[in-house]
């Protein structure tokens, strides 16, 4: 993996992206004018109220959906995860992950062995074999997880991957996430409606409007890593930015 | 995430001291326990309790969904024999014991075993076929949009279509021969078995089908992989549904198209009518209502199997 240098290309541009949904009076501005750029091995967070296009802004940058207006440059692989883990009942843990190494071609032998390596990174070795229903909500989170790395993606989107687990199992998430995107260097676009969250996990935090979704405001986050969600840096620079979506979902309530 | 400082939990559920620290844990922060650690307990608390997947013996489950139809069958008898004692119609109602005894001597003859081999090899040939005939179709239509504007109602006009109202017509084409009654049966089954694939198909889950379309699955293998599979449920309750009319258009077939030298229980049915023999004919109609709970137990058998491995039931 190439290390971090200034002048290296952004792995993920929006350059005044915008998307509406449906036609004439009826039709929705989910995203206006949205410009943004993230560096590569670069963990962004994008946080704003319900209707800033959040997610809309992921299925754009998947190539899920096309945008109305504006450019979209990916530089690599793309991989998804979800609120729900979308994992085939069908297929047991470690058959969820061999299908995605599949979908790329990679050889019966070889997917074998990757799967294993893949879920021993989730530390879900020696669960392969389990149906996602026998396993709990985090594992089964942890297993998408697996899966997006089988598509060795040098971009991970993540929409709201954690907003279903209990606290405790997400701040375990949280470090496992920590590790896992700097061992590999992945660049990363995290939705949350969380601002804990964000901050703790985030470079940098971009702040959306709501109806339409624009770039309010970046903070970028310094706070040394590792990070824990209950810390006092990372509460301050959260508090701040809460004020700033109170603001604008003030502004919504007139 | 400070779960007990220096302390971590063991996938066993036991407490140990210190340990040596999985690699990558240095991302922790200072004074918490290492989260590789920390979520193997975690892991271990998750799914402590949870009932474990108790694969179950076909023939366990085979024989649950038996017993209750067993059950319903000595209730019919019971109500039979009320009626018969009841003196209804007592000059030609069969009562239950007699038609038992008639059917234990019509199975002694080798008739009967030659009518029911003949009867569940056209069912077997005949199904067999309207699976094909139905996968096949309900995959192009629930593919091309065209063509299910076109055709999708067909088909389920034809799913209403009473195959009684089928005889003459394949009577005629095809002559007093089996070829009538094989095409019968998939004339009664297919329609049933495309719609269930196609309402599979529909049902498939959006977002499963955004994962598959992140992880690159597209065209053949999407179908394969995804699509498919995931209609399973719903193909397996159309699979069944094409069974039951299926095995109706059969008997109808039987009961009016008599190939000669080719005894077939609709054929028994339609001599003890000529003969005016209603015990044989009720004892008749029994074997045919046994085959056909037989069969949608396996069925049921089969759909009960998925759901547990989807973790449904």
């Amino acid at each position: 993996m190439s290390t971090k240098t200034v002048t290296e290309a952004p792995a993920v541009t929006l350059a005044g992206v915008s998307k509406v949904y449906g036609r004439g009076p009826a039709a929705v501005q989910a995203l206006d004018q949205v410009s943004l750029s993230v560096a590569p091995g670069e963990f962004t967070c994008l946080i704003g109220a319900s209707g800033c296009g959040k997610s809309t802004m992921l299925s754009l940058v998947a190539g899920l959906d096309k945008p109305t207006a504006g450019n979209i440059a990916v530089s690599g692989q793309v991989a998804m995860m979800f609120q729900e883990p979308a994992l085939f009942p069908w297929l047991t843990a470690g058959g969820n992950v061999e299908l995605a190494l599949r979908a790329r071609g990679v050889g019966r032998a070889e997917r074998r062995q990757r799967t294993g390596e893949l879920l021993d990174i989730v530390r879900l070795g020696g669960f392969g074999a389990k149906r996602p229903h026998e396993l709990s909500g985090g594992m089964r989170q942890r297993v998408a997880l697996a899966r997006a790395l089988a598509q060795d993606a040098d971009v991970l989107l993540m929409d709201e991957p954690f907003g279903a687990l209990d606290a405790m199992t997400r701040d375990v998430l949280h470090d496992e996430l920590d590790r896992i995107t700097a061992e590999r260097n992945l660049t990363v676009l995290f939705v949350t409606h969380n601002v804990r969250e964000a901050v703790r996990l985030g470079d940098r935090v971009v702040v959306l409007s709501s109806r339409p979704g624009r770039v309010l405001e970046e903070y970028p986050v310094t706070i040394a890593r590792p990070r824990r969600i209950d810390s006092a840096p990372v509460a301050e620079l959260a508090s701040q930015i809460t004020d700033r979506l109170r603001e604008e979902m003030s502004r919504h309530g007139d | 995430m400070a779960i007990n400082g220096g302390h971590r939990a063991s996938a066993d559920g036991t407490w140990a001291e210190g340990g040596t620290n999985p690699p990558g844990t240095g991302w922790v922060a200072d004074g918490a326990a290492p989260a590789g650690n920390a979520l193997a307990g975690l892991d271990a608390l998750d799914l402590a309790g949870r009932p474990g997947s108790a694969p179950g013996r076909f023939a366990v489950r085979f024989w649950n969904s038996l017993w209750p139809k067993l059950l319903a069958i000595a209730l019919v008898f019971l109500v039979w024999e009320l009626v018969t004692l009841s003196g209804y119609k007592k000059e030609i109602f069969p009562g239950a014991g007699p038609t038992l005894a008639n059917l234990w001597d019509q199975a002694k003859t080798g008739t009967l075993w030659q009518a029911l081999g003949n009867t569940l090899e056209s069912a077997v040939i005949g199904f067999a076929a309207a699976i094909v005939v139905g996968t096949l179709f309900g995959a192009l239509v629930s593919r091309i949009y065209v063509l299910r504007a076109a055709v999708g109602s067909l088909i389920t006009g034809l799913q209403t279509m009473p195959s009684i109202a089928w005889v003459p017509f394949a009577a005629l084409l095809f002559g007093n021969n089996n070829s009538a009654i094989l095409f019968l049966i998939i004339l009664g089954a297919a329609p049933s078995i495309a719609n269930g694939l196609i309402s599979g198909v529909d049902y498939t889950s959006p977002l499963l089908l955004k994962a598959g379309a992140t992880m690159g699955l597209r065209g053949l293998s999407l179908w394969r992989h995804l699509i498919l599979p995931a209609s399973l449920p719903v193909y397996v309750a159309g699979l069944k549904q094409g069974w039951a009319f299926g095995w109706r258009s059969l008997m109808a077939g039987e009961l009016i198209v008599l190939v000669f030298n080719h005894p077939t229980l609709g054929e028994l049915l339609n001599n003890d009518q000529s003969l005016s023999d209603l015990q044989s004919a009720t004892a008749i109609i029994i074997v045919i209502f046994i085959i056909g709970i037989f069969v949608d137990s396996l069925f049921g058998a089969a759909d009960t199997s998925i759901r547990k491995q989807w973790g449904l039931a």
